[in-house]
Order: structure tokens, then C-alpha cells, then sequence
């Protein structure tokens, strides 16, 4: 049977891209800031483009913190993307200005040290072992755009819990480009936006669902 | 493994059909916006961009449903250029599925434009599109001064200054046409890519001149992360696939999907 895919609409950008890409690798979207619908879907996308204090503001309009605190209590997916994944961290520091992200991971997201920015286009990520959604297309490339990252995320395993893992990927400096952590994973890069390999990683993350 | 230098090619968009010389063997229908940029992502397209050419603003609805349709099939970037004056007309095309808008001749008329646009959906979403020709007017200290309709009228503004002055106010991305080379097939402007490159730090996509294979390389090495190009593709005289062969034999960094 299809799942059911709900991507989070807080007035964030292009989320049409993001639906369509869901419905074509067999999801059954829809695009809802709905709080019933959000928590009973089997995967909740969250998208985010622009800053990540109007993403935030957008996020807590919606009651989005909640909807995802619910979720990942009883161990239902989530996907972040793009500043989507910036907002799981604690906090964020644009332009001296620092905003509280939904602190689902330790550490803040601070601007890339590189000389042009954004960074925009189609870069590798270096794959970690143990990834379950980069299966098939651990040496492809996928498009990213954006200025500020998290660097890190210290977070240890234990017996019975797995430590998140955590792929970087280099542009002036590494920075995390996607976390995958039990039912919380997220995009630094769109994978909606990146062409077959973008698709076959949404397919990976959709089977785990 | 790095990030890639992108190939971008351009469609000309009038009335929801492409025009202005495409040439596509095997194309069903080869005036389909829709049709060509699927094309062109599977000849290895980094990203797609439509500049829509239509002079009249009242039919709105059909370059949107153009969009609409391209953004459902086609899994690449988007950017959308033309007749672009305000906040809506920018959240018309992001909510049909483009994710950067271009913006050139209005930008100039009115700068705040800028502003108002990556104050509400950020500076990744706008690329100021700068069409540059040699001058030797006063105002053009840089030796290049900014042009509008297709290069023919001067605006008196040196294109050097009004390119930082675009980026100050937002804009993510630069689009750099050169009107003198542009139809020429004699290469890319060189002089003009490197003097902006030097004073610009967001991502320069280099427009204008494209003949052969051979002229995207002196491109990137004057400071190009992007090249775009239409005519070129369209006539399938040269394929993307063939630049970014080209490209990688030379040690840059290009995207070859599997």
C-alpha cells in the first residue's frame, strides 16, 4: 500500500517540487499545515528555504515543533530539508542575529567559511557507513543551496542506541550535509532538486518509513 | 569531489512555446518548453532556465503553467526570467514550482526590487541578470556600462557598480550576458567575466558568446561557476555532454549523472 507523505506548509518557497517529487516515486502526498493530518502521516517532510529566522517564525505558526516532537515520540519519520534541517539544531546565527531552532540535535548553525557563498550547485557528500539512505547512490552528486550549516553534532551512542550518523560534505570548510537518527533524518542539500540520485535517496527514505 | 562547475542552458519562452531557433531531432513536439528542458536534463542539464519573452504581461497564466508542468517532471532547478516587477509576480512563479527568478530590466528601474524580494524569500531564490558591453562613456569607469532591450539602449550605469550594488541588496547569484559577444560564437567575455569575478562573491554564471566546445573552459578559468547557453544547445552543434567531457579533461569539476 502507498504511504502517506505530508509536506509541512508554513509559506516556505517551492514545497511544490517537493510534493511532486514524493508522488513520483509512489508516495500519496499532500502539502498541510494540519496538525491531525501532520501527525498521522506515516513520513512529515519539512521543507525551508531563505532565512532561518523566517522559517522558524513560519514553523512556530503552524505549531510545527510540536507536530515533530510528537512524531519522533512515537518513532514516526521525519525529513528536513534544507533550512528544514538547519531548524532541528538548537539555534541559528544569521547576520549577528541568533534565533532558537527546535532543538531536536545539539549545536548551532553558523555561516560556511567559504569565498562564495551561496553555496549553490551539485556537490558530493562522503557517504558514512551504516547509511541506509544514500543505498545506490553513495557516489552521486546533489544540489545544494545555501550560506549556513551546522559543522557538527555531538551526540554519542549507546548499547542500545545508535549515535546519529552523520555525512559532511566540503565547500570551503566540511559541514553536515545530511544526519540520518533513527526515525529523524535530514537534508542538507534538496533532494527533490537533484535530479535521479535526489529520487532515489527520497525512495531509500521512503521504504524506511 | 567538489562542487561541480554547472551548464545551464536557456530557453527562450513566447507565449508558453519555445522559441528562437531550436533545433531537436526526435522531439515530439519541439516548441514544448516542457518536452526540451526533460531533454536537456537527461543530455546532463545542472539546472534549466526559461526566459520568457512575451511582450504582453496580460497572459500571465500561460508562462505559470508552463512552469507548473516543467516543475512536475522535471527533478533539476528552475529559474525563471522575464517581465519579473514585483513580489508577487515572485511568488506566483516559486508557488508554480521555479525556485530562482531572474530579474534584469526592472531591478534597474527600481533597485528596492531587489530588497523586497530577498527580504521575503532570501537571497538564493533572485539572480540579477546584467546585460554588459564595452563603453567609453564617462559613467562607465569599469570600461562596461549596463544595456537593456537586447543590448540596444545604454542606461548610464557602469555595469561594475551596479553589480555590487545588486548583490548589496540581495541578490544571491549574477547572470552575466555580454552584449558584445553575445550572437558572435567567438567565445566568452573574458575581460568582463574576470572584472566582475574579482569584485563579486556570490556565484557568476557567464552568459553570451558560446561557439564551440572549446570556449567553456577559458570561461571557468576567468571565474565562471556557471556557464549558461542556448543557441548552442538548441542546434545540438554542441552537446552538454560533450563541455563537461571537455571540462573534466582539463581537471573541472563537473556533474556526470549515472
Amino acid at each position: 500500500m502507498s504511504k502517506k507523505i505530508v509536506v509541512l506548509d508554513y509559506g516556505s518557497g517551492n514545497i511544490r517540487s517537493a510534493q511532486k517529487s514524493l508522488q513520483k516515486i509512489g508516495a500519496i502526498t499532500e502539502i498541510t499545515n494540519d496538525y491531525q493530518t501532520c501527525l498521522n502521516a506515516d513520513g512529515l517532510v519539512v521543507p525551508g528555504v531563505g532565512a532561518f529566522a523566517s522559517c522558524m517564525t513560519g514553523i512556530n505558526k503552524v505549531r510545527g515543533g510540536e507536530i515533530i516532537d510528537k512524531r519522533l515520540a512515537g518513532a514516526r519519520n521525519v525529513l528536513g530539508i534544507c533550512v528544514g534541517m538547519q531548524v532541528l539544531f538548537e539555534n541559528g546565527l544569521e547576520h549577528g542575529e541568533n534565533t532558537s531552532g527546535l532543538g531536536q540535535w545539539p549545536g548551532e548553525v553558523t555561516e560556511i567559511k567559504s569565498t562564495v557563498l551561496p553555496h549553490m550547485g551539485w556537490n558530493n557528500v562522503e557517504v558514512a557507513p551504516g547509511s541506509t539512505i544514500f543505498e545506490g547512490v553513495e557516489k552521486e552528486k546533489f544540489y545544494f543551496v545555501h550560506s549556513f550549516a551546522a559543522k557538527n553534532l555531538t551526540l554519542e551512542g549507546t548499547d542500545k542506541i545508535d549515535a546519529p550518523i552523520k555525512h559532511f560534505t566540503l565547500y570551503g570548510e566540511k559541514f553536515l550535509s545530511c544526519i540520518e537518527n533513527g526515525p529523524l533524518s535530514a537534508t542538507q542539500f534538496h533532494p527533490e532538486k537533484s535530479g535521479e540520485a535526489g529520487l532515489q535517496l527520497l525512495k531509500n527514505w521512503l521504504a524506511s518509513v | 569531489m567538489s562542487l561541480a562547475t554547472r551548464i545551464i542552458p536557456c530557453l527562450d519562452v513566447e507565449n508558453g512555446r519555445v522559441v528562437k531557433g531550436v533545433n531537436f531531432k526526435n522531439l515530439i513536439d519541439a516548441g514544448d518548453p516542457v518536452e526540451l528542458a526533460k531533454l536537456y536534463v537527461e543530455h546532463g542539464a545542472d539546472e534549466i532556465t526559461f526566459l520568457d519573452i512575451s511582450a504582453s504581461r496580460d497572459n500571465k497564466e500561460t508562462l505559470l503553467e508552463v512552469v507548473r508542468k516543467t516543475a512536475d517532471v522535471v527533478f533539476v532547478p528552475l529559474t525563471v526570467g522575464g517581465g519579473i516587477k514585483s513580489v508577487e509576480d515572485v511568488e506566483q512563479l516559486l508557488r508554480a514550482g521555479a525556485d530562482k527568478v531572474s530579474v534584469n530590466t526592472s531591478a534597474i528601474a527600481n533597485p528596492e526590487l531587489i530588497n523586497k524580494i530577498t527580504q521575503r524569500f532570501g537571497s538564493q531564490i533572485l539572480v540579477i541578470s546584467i546585460d554588459a558591453r564595452r563603453s567609453k562613456e564617462k559613467y562607465a569607469s569599469s570600461g562596461f556600462e549596463v544595456t537593456t532591450h537586447g543590448g540596444t539602449k545604454s542606461c548610464g550605469l557602469d555595469a561594475l557598480v551596479w553589480t555590487k550594488e545588486a548583490v548589496q541588496r540581495g541578490a544571491g547569484e549574477v547572470l552575466l550576458n555580454s552584449m558584445d559577444k553575445d550572437g558572435t560564437k567567438a567565445g566568452f567575455d573574458l575581460e568582463l567575466i574576470s572584472l566582475i569575478r574579482e569584485h563579486i562573491f556570490v556565484p557568476l554564471i557567464a552568459s553570451g558568446g558560446a561557439g564551440k566546445v572549446g570556449d567553456f573552459l577559458p570561461a571557468i578559468q576567468a571565474g565562471a561557476n556557471a556557464v549558461l547557453a542556448a543557441s548552442i544547445f538548441h542546434f545540438q552543434e554542441v552537446t552538454i555532454q560533450e563541455v563537461k567531457k571537455d571540462l573534466a579533461s582539463h581537471k573541472v569539476e563537473v556533474r556526470f549523472p549515472a
